[in-house]
């Protein structure tokens, strides 16, 4: 215990916070794109390999281009994750290492699957017969999808601590697959692998929203926005479902984290549902309130009792809890905001078979992509800072899984200003991909065998 | 053999092969730094950008599938070693960002300062982070990481001679893999120049490793005893396999026979690596902590060893089909070989 006093006290936990939360909060836009293009770009070749269809093989070609510039981007920035699992956290590691090393193991494994067939699939875009290139890419795919559920089931772990036995301080058993699968790990995989499939398809589609704002209305552009959108707006329904599996797994097993989301202060029976506010003095101000609300969607009867913030002793409560609080109601907001937009779109394809000629909605078009990437960070502020001062709920606080040697600070700087030239650079060099060859009008096959992948 | 050690040579496996592959990936960046100015250069960097371009990604996965295997069986190992070298291994992963991403941004763009830029981003970041890496490692092998959570020095840890040696020898070993890989490439691009180039590369690279290797080992019987015991004794008969496969492996480059020198390059750097595990065994940290006390209880160490044993039987025939088919000519000619840096 001497040690891990020394630690408390001289660690710098506000900066590996930071830096933590920086590289994580970078890293993840990119691995959602790494999990979803590839269904995308399969999709597309799919399509183009049964038409014909110069359109559907130009549109496969310039996602596997963007593909490979967002993967590469994306495999270096999760690599320094896995290097300050330890540089920042090493008293969590040291500790927790292996408890939550088999998910990572395996993803591992699944992420190397996805580096192999990824260069044999953008490299081999020439070498191969159309057949067994697009059966080349299914890995990518599936094993994108895995490495996501394996890693989320790590993190999982650290809201629902499980499969470990303590006796006298010391970690002397380890049921590895109870760790995995602990009482997180189902809800929290489905809405994060959901996620990185939205943020795909808003995040494409709104790229093409941009160009037909800019008066491009070609077949290429009709389906580069549609079939992301299209296949976007189908998830959000069951994201919608996993989403409330999520925040009802949250209200079981971890109800100061709920009592931040909504900013419940005191334990109430028949709690009210909570939109917007702010939380200071022990209270939540100027909130739109539901009566009943909250024990409603949380136990399914109106009179049921929701524990506040008071239920837990205020060492161990979330420090900003409008913080959590106000994320947490903009993530739904905007989930809810995508489920509309999705169905306009169904509205009109039913009625007209074409989307809405407004002008307005290629405009929430081309701003659900940013507003998907702000709802997938903002529902990673609620669960991570919802979460403190645990980094392993009730087991282990993050002061003492912070590494206590001098300095770490500069290193949070250091990785700032990386990130800060990667964001610029990345956007530029995307920019440039999309104009460098421009689209023509009517792509013919010259213009998709001309085309470039790597 | 103790499923800790099992778990252990899985471990070094991955650390030789990330050495081999992974190595000669950064080698390939020195090289794009020395290739001189931009027309000089064009034709190195041409075949460097398409040797490495299908298979850095791949190579590079052997870093994390290192740290995983590591933090989930001597997750003690991993504490210390990673809190301890907190700065080298930063400076490290800022570099792998900075090698990948200006690799992928350079094939991207056209105009000339543009590709410079990330050119020389690229291939700084492919010399600094073999450096650290190796400094990190020699720090290991001097025995000046301690056990516990941050109990070592952060400056001298890895700011140290053997360390400083060790960081030079695994940039000039990258840069020697890489020449020795290279140069079998570029026969089959049928340019005698760029082969002449390329050989003369790693004959000198070669040259230069195994002298700063024989510094090093006269730095490690000062600096690290017990390690310069240990590849005196038990591990001398890998020592001797490494000098012989290096020799063999320059006689094999004047007499042109590039395969074979692929081979005797690998051996001679694949033998130092297990020469250095040898040498510690049973130790991680020499003399201070040991396979058998850093390992993750028995549970752990199984189901680790059965995943990654069963990831094996995927991964191994899609590395080989990864490998095998870029070494292939490309069956339909349409990306015609001499691009244009437009089509980069």
């Amino acid at each position: 215990m001497t040690i891990l006093a020394t630690v408390a006290a001289t660690a710098d936990p506000v900066a590996a916070r930071s830096q933590m939360g920086l590289s994580l909060a970078w890293h993840i836009i990119l691995a959602c794109f790494g999990v979803g293009l590839p269904g995308l770009v399969l999709f597309a070749e799919w399509r183009g390999i049964r038409t014909g269809d110069p359109v559907y093989r130009l549109l496969a070609r310039r996602w596997a281009r963007a593909l490979g510039l967002l993967f590469a981007v994306g495999a270096v920035s999760g690599t320094i994750l896995s290097i300050e699992m330890g540089v920042l956290w090493s008293g969590l590691m040291s500790r927790w290492g292996q408890v939550i090393g088999l998910p990572f193991a395996i993803e591992g494994i699944a992420f190397f699957i996805e580096a192999i067939f990824l260069g044999i699939y953008l490299y081999g875009w020439d070498r191969l017969s159309p057949r067994v290139h697009l059966a080349a890419g299914v890995p990518i795919f599936a094993a994108g999808i895995a490495s996501a559920f394996f890693v989320v089931c790590a993190n999982a772990w650290m809201n629902a601590p499980a499969g470990y036995t303590i006796v006298h301080g010391r970690l002397v058993g380890v049921d590895p697959l109870a760790a995995m699968f602990n009482a997180a790990t189902g809800p929290e995989t489905v809405h994060m692998i959901l996620a990185a499939l939205m943020v795909t398809g808003f995040g494409t589609a709104s790229v093409y929203g941009v160009a037909m704002l800019r008066g491009r209305r070609d077949r290429y552009h009709r389906l580069g926005m549609l079939i992301p959108l299209t296949g976007g707006a189908l998830l959000t329904v069951p994201q919608i479902v996993a989403g409330d599996w999520a925040a009802r797994m949250v209200a079981t097993d971890q109800p100061t984290k709920l009592a931040a989301m909504e900013g419940l202060s005191r334990t109430t029976r028949g709690a009210p549902e909570s939109i917007g506010g702010w939380y200071s003095g022990g209270q939540l101000h100027w909130a739109l309130r539901i009566p009943d609300g909250l024990s409603m969607l949380a136990r399914l009867n109106p009179h049921a009792s929701i524990q506040g913030l008071d239920a837990t002793p205020a060492a161990d409560r979330p420090p900003l809890v409008t913080l959590v609080h106000l994320s947490f109601d903009t993530m739904v907001g905007i989930g809810f905001g995508l489920l509309a937009l999705g169905l306009w779109l169904a509205l009109w394809w039913w009625r007209r078979q074409d989307f809405p000629g407004s002008r307005w909605f290629l405009r929430a078009v081309a701003v659900s992509g940013v507003a998907t990437v702000v709802a997938m960070e903002l529902g990673w502020i609620t669960t991570e800072v919802g979460r403190q001062p645990w980094i392993v709920y009730r087991v282990m606080k993050v002061a003492n899984a912070v590494n206590p040697e001098p300095g770490i600070q500069y290193g949070f700087w250091a990785v700032v200003a990386i990130y800060a030239i990667l964001t610029v650079v990345t956007i530029a060099v995307l920019r440039h991909l999309t104009r460098a060859v421009p689209v023509p009008t009517e792509p013919q096959d010259a213009d998709v065998e001309s085309y470039q992948v790597t | 053999m103790t499923l800790a050690n099992v778990l252990a040579v899985i471990m070094w496996v991955g650390v030789t092969a990330y050495a081999l592959f992974g190595g000669a990936d950064f080698g390939a960046g020195f090289w794009d730094l020395v290739a001189g100015r931009a027309e000089a250069g064009a034709a190195r960097r041409t075949l460097i950008e398409h040797s490495i371009g299908p298979v850095w990604e791949a190579n590079h996965v052997w870093l994390i599938f290192i740290l995983v295997v590591m933090w989930t069986g001597f997750p003690g190992l991993f504490g210390a070693v990673a809190s301890t070298l907190w700065i080298p291994l930063t400076v490290a992963a800022l570099g792998v960002i900075g090698r990948g991403s200006a690799f992928a941004f350079r094939k991207s763009v056209t105009a000339r300062w543009q590709r410079r830029a990330f050119g020389a981003a690229f291939a700084a970041s492919s010399v600094i982070t073999p450096f650290f890496l190796g400094a990190a490692a020699g720090g290991v092998a001097a025995g000046r990481v301690p056990p516990g959570v941050g109990q070592g020095n952060a400056v001298t840890s890895w700011w140290n001679p053997v360390s400083v040696l060790t960081g030079a020898l695994a940039v000039i070993v990258c840069a020697y893999l890489a020449a020795v890989y290279l140069t079998a490439d570029a026969r089959r691009t049928g340019d005698a120049r760029l082969v002449g180039q390329f050989r003369a590369c790693a004959l000198g690279a070669g040259a230069v490793a195994g002298l700063i290797a024989a510094v090093g080992l006269a730095v490690l019987h000062a600096e690290a005893p017990t390690l310069a015991h240990g590849l005196a004794n038990r591990a001398l008969p890998l020592v001797v396999v490494s000098g012989v496969a290096g020799l063999a492996a320059l006689i094999v480059l004047f007499l042109r026979r590039f395969l074979i020198a692929r081979t005797a390059a690998a051996v001679a750097v694949g033998a130092v690596v297990w020469a250095w595990a040898l040498a510690e065994y049973p130790y991680l940290l020499a003399g201070r902590l040991t396979i058998a006390a850093a390992a993750a209880t028995h549970s752990v160490l199984l189901a680790t060893s059965i995943s990654l044993l069963a990831g094996a039987v995927l991964l191994i025939p899609s590395l080989t089909w990864l490998y095998v088919i870029f070494q292939r000519e490309p069956r339909r000619n349409v990306a015609a070989p001499e691009r244009t840096p437009a089509g980069g």
